[in-house]
C-alpha cells in the first residue's frame, strides 16, 4: 500500500463512529467518508454524488451490469466484450442463465480490441432492445486499451447506458468519467496501492440500477451496507496520489517495460506480444512462448525470484487457456504458453536485467518439459 | 545439497506428512496438486470436480504450513486418458482393472515424473505407505495400510526417482505428526473409493458408459439361470446382486466365475469352482531383487497373500500357489514378494 494511504486508513482505524450515525462519532466519520468521496470525484472526473462506494471491483461490475440490466427491463440484450475480467462477464453469463438475458460478446481484433464498427453493428440489429453495454477501460491480460469514448458515444446514440471496468486503468492512464462519456465506472483500490476490500462505482446522476444487495440504503439507494470509512479513507488518499503521480509512472513504467519487451524478444527470438504494440497499459508485457506451458515457466521463474502470472486460475488452482487470448484467435496452446510481467511503481532495470539473466534458460527447460 | 523433490500432495494426510518430512531432511521441495478430473461448464472453468476443489485448499494450505512453493498441475486430460478410459475398457473386456495401480504407472510416475524431470526435478515423493531403500520397495509396517501392492507395477527406473518417505510409519503415527506439526488435514478421513466415482456407484458409472445390454446368466453347465444388464457391472468372485430367482439345486449361494464380454455372458457357479491355484499372468516387470526365499503373491489391494513358486515362460509368467484362492479376476496386479520385498508384478490374464 502506498504511504499515504497507510496513514489515511490507520488515523481512522482509531475513530469509532458509524458514517450513518446522527451523533457527533457518526458525524465526524460521515465527514470523512464525503471528503473522501470528494477527493475521488475530483480525480477522476466525476461529481462527488456519482461516486457509490462498494467492496470492490467485483461489487461494482456486479452492481452495473446486473443492476442495470433489471433497471432497463423489459429490454433483454446486454452487450459485453468477450475479453472482459470475470468480475464483469460471469454477472453477464449469470443473466443469461436465471434471468432471461440476451448476452451477446462482442469479439475482439487480433490486438484484444473491440472496434466501433462491431459495437455499432451489434446495436444495430436491435437498437430497442439493448439493456447496457458494457467494455473494459483496459484488458487486464493482455494491456490492451479500448476506444471507451468511442464506444460510449456510439451507445449513447441509441441511449444505451455504458458501463465500463477501468480496474486497470485508474493510475495507469489518463481516467476522467466525464470526458470518457461512460455512465459507470468501475474501480478499486488495492489495484493502485490502497487497501483490499473497497472500491466505488462511478456512477451518472439520474441514473439508477436495480440494487444487487438490499438493506440500509447507505449509497444513493442503490447499495446498501455500513461504510467501512477506514478503508475508504485509505482509498480516497490512494486514488488521489494514483492520479496525482500516473503521468510520471505511466512514463517511467511505459520506458521500462519497451525495455523489458526488447529484451525478451533478444533472449527469445521467437517470442510473440500479444496485445496492442503501442496502445497498452504501461506496465503490462504479455507473451506466448511457443513450445512451453505458461505454469511450467511461472514454476521456474518463480523458484528464480521472478513473479508473473500466467492468465486466471480456477478456483482450484488449475491454469486455464485465457478466454482473452482465445478471444483474439490463438489457439489453446499458444494461450497456455502465455505469461504476463507486470511492472509496477516499485519495479526497476534490475528487475529486468533479472528477468533477463533467467529467462532463456527457464523457457529451454519449460520446452524440454513439453506441453503435457 | 539436497535433492529437488517434487511431492505430489492429495490434500489428505499423508501426502502432506510425506511433504513436510522430506522438507525437513534438508531438500528443496516444491508442492504439486494433481488437478485430475475435467469438470468444463458453459463459460467459467471454476469449478473442477476432480479430487475437489477442497481438496486442492488442503493441499495449498499444508504446503504454508509446511513452507514449500504450490502449485497445480492439471493432468486431467492424461488421467482422463490413461485411467478412466482404460478403466472402462478394461471392464468392457471383461477383466477388472485397478485404476489407483493404473494412475501411478501412468500418471504419477509417468507423466508427473516425466516432467518433473524435464523441468530440473531429481525425484517425486508421494505419501504412499510403503518402504523405498536404495531403490527396493517392501512393505510399510503399518500392514493395514500397507500400499507396496498398488506401486508393485513401477519399473526400476521409476523407482529410482521415487521417493515414499512414510514406509517406517503406521497411519495413526502420521495423523499424530500432521497434528503435531500443525497441519490441519490431520484428522481428515481416509479415501477409500474410486476418485472419480464421486457417488461410489461403479455399476452405474460403467452402465452410463457402456450402456446396458441384456445377457445371460449361466450356470457352469450353460443353463440359463438368470440374465443381467451388461456383463461390466461384474467382477469375478462376486455374489451379490446376481439377482437369480431359483436356488442352485444344492441350495448354496453362487458366485461369478467368469465374464465373457463377446457374448455377453455371466457364468456362475459355487465357490468351490471359483477356487485356483495356477495363475498365468502377462507383462512382468520385474523391479526388485532376485529374491527366491519366502516367496508370496499377492492378487489384489488389501489382499490376502499366498506362499506360491513361479515360473516364467514364453507366454508369461505362470504362479502355483500352495493352496487355492478364489475370486481370481484378469486385469487384476500379481504382486511377488520375497518376505516383505517386492521382486515383481505381472497383469493376471487367466486363473485354473
Amino acid at each position: 500500500m502506498l504511504p499515504e494511504a497507510i496513514e489515511a486508513m490507520t488515523e481512522q482505524l482509531k475513530r469509532v463512529g458509524n458514517a450513518s450515525s446522527l451523533h457527533a462519532a457518526g458525524r465526524r466519520v460521515r465527514r470523512v467518508v464525503e471528503e473522501s468521496r470528494e477527493t475521488i470525484a475530483q480525480a477522476l472526473g466525476a461529481r462527488p454524488s456519482e461516486v457509490v462506494f462498494t467492496s470492490g471491483g467485483t461489487e461494482a461490475d456486479n452492481l452495473a451490469i446486473k443492476g442495470l440490466y433489471w433497471a432497463r427491463r423489459p429490454r433483454r440484450r446486454v452487450l459485453i466484450s468477450s475479453v472482459e475480467h470475470h468480475a464483469a462477464l460471469d454477472p453477464a453469463h449469470w443473466l443469461a442463465d436465471s434471468q432471461g438475458a440476451e448476452v451477446e460478446l462482442l469479439p475482439v481484433d487480433e490486438h484484444g480490441r473491440v472496434r466501433p464498427e462491431t459495437l455499432r453493428a451489434a446495436i444495430e440489429r436491435d437498437p430497442g432492445d439493448v439493456a447496457m453495454v458494457s467494455v473494459m477501460w483496459a484488458n487486464n491480460e493482455v494491456g490492451t486499451v479500448q476506444p471507451v469514448n468511442v464506444l460510449a458515444a456510439i451507445a449513447h446514440d441509441h441511449g444505451i447506458p455504458f458501463h465500463t471496468d477501468a480496474v486497470q486503468a485508474v493510475g495507469q492512464l489518463p481516467v476522467s468519467f466525464s470526458g470518457s462519456g461512460a455512465d459507470a465506472l468501475t474501480l478499486t483500490g488495492h489495484k493502485i496501492g490502497g487497501p483490499m476490500g473497497v472500491g466505488a462505482l462511478l456512477l451518472a446522476r439520474g441514473l439508477t440500477p436495480v440494487s444487487v444487495q438490499h438493506g440500509g440504503g447507505q449509497e444513493r439507494d442503490v447499495r446498501s451496507g455500513t461504510l467501512d470509512a477506514p478503508a475508504i479513507a485509505g482509498f480516497a488518499a490512494a486514488v488521489s496520489t494514483a492520479v496525482r503521480e500516473q503521468e510520471r509512472l505511466g512514463r517511467h513504467l511505459s520506458e521500462l517495460r519497451d525495455e523489458l519487451i526488447r529484451r525478451v524478444r533478444e533472449a527469445v527470438p521467437d517470442v510473440v506480444l500479444n496485445g496492442d504494440p503501442g496502445d497498452r497499459l504501461p506496465g503490462n508485457a504479455h507473451f506466448s512462448f511457443p513450445g512451453c506451458e505458461g505454469d511450467a515457466l511461472l514454476m521456474l521463474l518463480d523458484a528464480k525470484g521472478v513473479e508473473c502470472s500466467t492468465g486466471s486460475a480456477c478456483s482450484a488452482g488449475v491454469a486455464q487457456p485465457s478466454h482473452v487470448l482465445l478471444a483474439m484467435g490463438a489457439d489453446a496452446a499458444a494461450a497456455r504458453g502465455s505469461l504476463r510481467f507486470t511492472l509496477g511503481h516499485t519495479s526497476t532495470r534490475d528487475d529486468v536485467d533479472r528477468l533477463i539473466e533467467v529467462l532463456p534458460a527457464a523457457v529451454e527447460r519449460a520446452r524440454r518439459a513439453g506441453l503435457g | 545439497m539436497g535433492l529437488r523433490v517434487l511431492a505430489a500432495m492429495s490434500g489428505g494426510v499423508d501426502s502432506a506428512v510425506a511433504a513436510a518430512r522430506i522438507a525437513e531432511a534438508g531438500h528443496d521441495v516444491t508442492g504439486v496438486h494433481l488437478a485430475l478430473s475435467a469438470n468444463p461448464q458453459s463459460h467459467r472453468t471454476g469449478a473442477r470436480g476432480c479430487c475437489t476443489i477442497e481438496d486442492s485448499r488442503d493441499a495449498r494450505r499444508a504446503a504454508d504450513v509446511i513452507g514449500i512453493p504450490f502449485y497445480v498441475w492439471d493432468m486431467a486430460e492424461r488421467f482422463q486418458r490413461d485411467v478412466v478410459e482404460d478403466f472402462v475398457a478394461e471392464y468392457a473386456a471383461g477383466r477388472t482393472p485397478n485404476p489407483c495401480l493404473r494412475c501411478n504407472e501412468k500418471i504419477k510416475f509417468a507423466a508427473v515424473l516425466d516432467r518433473a524431470l524435464a523441468l530440473g526435478f531429481d525425484a517425486v515423493a508421494t505419501g504412499h505407505h510403503a518402504k523405498l531403500v536404495d531403490g527396493v520397495l517392501s512393505r510399510s509396517v503399518d500392514q493395514g495400510k500397507d500400499q507396496s501392492y498398488v506401486l508393485g507395477v513401477l519399473t526400476r527406473e521409476q523407482l529410482s526417482h521415487a521417493i515414499f518417505p512414510l514406509g517406517d510409519s503406521t497411519k495413526a503415527e502420521v495423523r499424530e505428526e500432521a497434528a503435531r506439526r500443525g497441519l490441519t488435514v490431520a484428522d481428515k478421513p481416509d479415501s477409500h473409493d474410486i476418485c472419480f466415482i464421486a457417488d461410489g456407484d461403479t455399476r452405474g458409472f460403467l452402465a452410463g458408459r457402456l450402456g446396458a445390454a441384456e445377457g445371460p446368466i449361466v450356470d457352469q453347465s450353460g443353463e440359463v439361470v438368470g440374465s443381467h444388464q451388461g456383463a461390466h457391472g461384474f467382477t469375478v468372485g462376486q455374489r451379490k446382486g446376481l439377482r437369480i430367482d431359483r436356488p442352485a439345486p444344492d441350495g448354496r449361494p453362487r458366485y461369478v466365475l467368469s465374464i465373457e464380454p463377446v457374448s455377453n455372458t455371466v457364468t456362475v457357479g459355487p465357490r468351490s469352482a471359483l477356487e485356483v491355484t495356477t495363475i498365468t499372468c502377462g507383462r512382468p516387470v520385474w523391479n526388485g531383487p532376485d529374491g527366491r526365499d519366502d516367496l508370496t503373491v499377492q492378487l489384489r489391494a488389501h489382499g490376502e497373500v499366498y506362499p506360491c513358486r513361479f515360473e516364467e515362460g514364453a507366454e508369461g509368467l505362470t504362479i502355483e500357489l500352495a493352496r487355492p484362492a478364489t475370486g481370481v479376476a484378469a486385469g487384476q496386479a500379481a504382486v511377488l514378494y520375497s518376505g516383505a520385498t517386492v521382486i515383481g508384478s505381472a497383469t493376471i490374464m487367466s486363473a485354473a
